[in-house]
């Protein structure tokens, strides 16, 4: 009361022309006003970081499962020249990527064991001579021209160097789709900050700057655009 | 400075012997998937990496002649071959860019975001500027090239001397274990080059003097489109007749014929 009453009289006599003070804050509501901010601000964070880091890529790939799950340890026992023997070059140099059926009917003309998926295969694909619509992990944008025999043939680089030990699997991986762009995940990679490296055996992140990258520390330099483009 | 032992591809095309057929236009458009619409009479939007021009002297009857004068990128290597060419010099997006290694400029559709200041800076008009997506007709899009991606509304699109072409034949270097050694020079021709019924078209390493179009370059009735802008063109041309050397440049009443392309030749 007293010093609210000295206030009044001090601006009624004109000699004191500055402002009020402020009022005495009122303890209760702006010692807590930090908080509620910090409150906030971490729950945004936190939340925004859930979102960006969960949520959003849950969101922006779709998950597929390949037509037949195809196991590659098996096969790999079993066949002679390695990836090769599937996943061969043509003789103008060209890679043939996926096999078609031609190079599968030789044994499974009929089933022959006993997996279910073998047995799917018989009947929807090769006994209705269609082909395996398969989707293609590391299938690079239309823009993008990459030289298998360069980096096989050229640098002897090894099949797993890039694609990971696929010759382990036991059965296919589930295939993650970039809704907006419709490029399987494996271009930019399972971590979605892009940070760390990939674990033992699984694929590597196939951006421009991964193969930059490769080419400034095993050439010396990134190379020319036409290079990879076409 | 010139650096004669790189490879340098190049083309030399005789215009005596060229009829103005258009197979090369025809081959062109089919291997690298250039675009046409329905209607083609405006020219100034349609797209096309070669192109037959019809040069005349003008000279009225029975003195007439004509000349048709196939014009693809000269894949410019500015002065010194150093890839200072007049379209990788001015794009902000470099989208284009001076391969040292063939001497081909590039053009990587993906990277160009339509500024067209490149077709601005091409004194040969060589680039084209997409204004649609290209729509093809019927079920033509299944007969597409896969080596050469589809361009889209809004880049600029220019020759590349088939490259992709360029790429298989070195993929098949790569698979024989040949790579170390140049590609031979039946290895890697365009398209335009192979189509060329009356074989006015020649390509292949100017630096290699194995290759035919070494020798060729160094024909008396050789020249390059308007050498005086210095920007050193990949393409040469051959004419016995002069007026023809004399419509390649922008030459002066007082000037004699080919004096441009000496002058040119010792400031190289």
């Amino acid at each position: 009361m007293s010093t609210t009453d000295q206030h009044h009289a001090a601006a009624e006599t004109g000699q004191d022309k500055t402002p009020l003070p402020p009022a005495e804050p009122k303890p209760t509501a702006d010692e807590n006003t930090p908080w509620i901010i910090g409150f906030f601000f971490v729950a945004g964070l936190v939340g925004s970081l859930i979102f960006g880091w969960i949520i959003f890529p849950e969101l922006l790939y779709s998950k597929k499962q390949q037509p037949i799950s195809f196991n590659h340890a098996v096969h790999m026992d079993l066949v002679y020249d390695g990836c090769a023997s599937c996943h061969y070059f043509r003789d103008d140099g060209s890679f043939s990527g996926l096999p078609d059926n031609s190079s599968c009917i030789d044994c499974h003309q009929v089933a022959m064991g006993v997996s279910e998926d073998e047995e799917k295969y018989v009947t929807e694909y090769v006994d209705q001579n269609r082909e395996v619509p398969w989707l293609s992990h590391p299938r690079q944008p239309d823009c993008v021209f990459f030289s298998h025999a360069a980096h096989v043939k050229g640098a002897g680089m090894d099949c797993a160097e890039c694609h990971g030990d696929v010759s382990k699997r036991t059965e296919s991986r589930v295939y993650q789709e970039n809704r907006l762009s419709g490029y399987s995940r494996d271009i930019w990679g399972y971590s979605i900050s892009r940070l760390g490296k990939p674990a033992e055996g699984e694929p590597k992140t196939m951006k421009m700057n991964d193969c930059a990258r490769c080419h400034q520390a095993e050439t010396g330099h990134k190379g020319a655009c036409f290079q990879c483009h076409k | 400075m010139t650096q004669t032992n790189a490879t340098k591809y190049g083309m030399v095309i005789d215009l005596d012997k060229c009829t103005g057929c258009g197979a090369c236009m025809v081959a062109c458009y089919s291997e690298n998937n250039v675009p046409f619409k329905k209607d083609e009479s405006n020219k100034l939007d349609s797209i096309n990496w070669i192109r037959v021009f019809k040069i005349s002297n003008r000279k009225p009857y029975p003195d007439t002649e004509v000349c048709y004068l196939p014009m693809p990128c000269m894949h410019c290597g500015g002065i010194g071959d150093h890839g200072h060419s007049p379209c990788v010099s001015v794009c902000p997006a470099t989208a284009t860019d001076y391969d040292h290694s063939t001497g081909i400029v590039s053009q990587i559709y993906t990277r160009c975001f339509g500024c067209r200041y490149c077709m601005a800076a091409c004194p040969y008009h060589a680039r084209k500027f997409n204004w649609w997506d290209p729509v093809w007709p019927g079920d033509m899009e299944k007969y597409l090239s896969p080596n050469v991606s589809a361009r889209m509304r809004g880049v600029v699109e220019k020759c590349s001397f088939c490259f992709h072409r360029y790429q298989l034949a070195k993929d098949r270097a790569y698979h024989e274990g040949r790579h170390q050694e140049p590609l031979g020079e039946n290895e890697y021709q365009p398209a335009c080059v192979e189509s060329c019924p009356a074989g006015a078209m020649t390509f292949g390493d100017l630096n290699n003097p194995k290759h035919a179009v070494y020798t060729l370059k160094k024909n008396p009735h050789a020249f390059r489109l308007l050498e005086r802008l210095q920007t050193n063109p990949k393409v040469y041309y051959i004419s016995s007749r002069e007026w023809v050397r004399r419509a390649g440049d922008n030459y002066l009443s007082h000037e004699e014929t080919g004096s441009i392309k000496r002058a040119a030749a010792n400031h190289h």
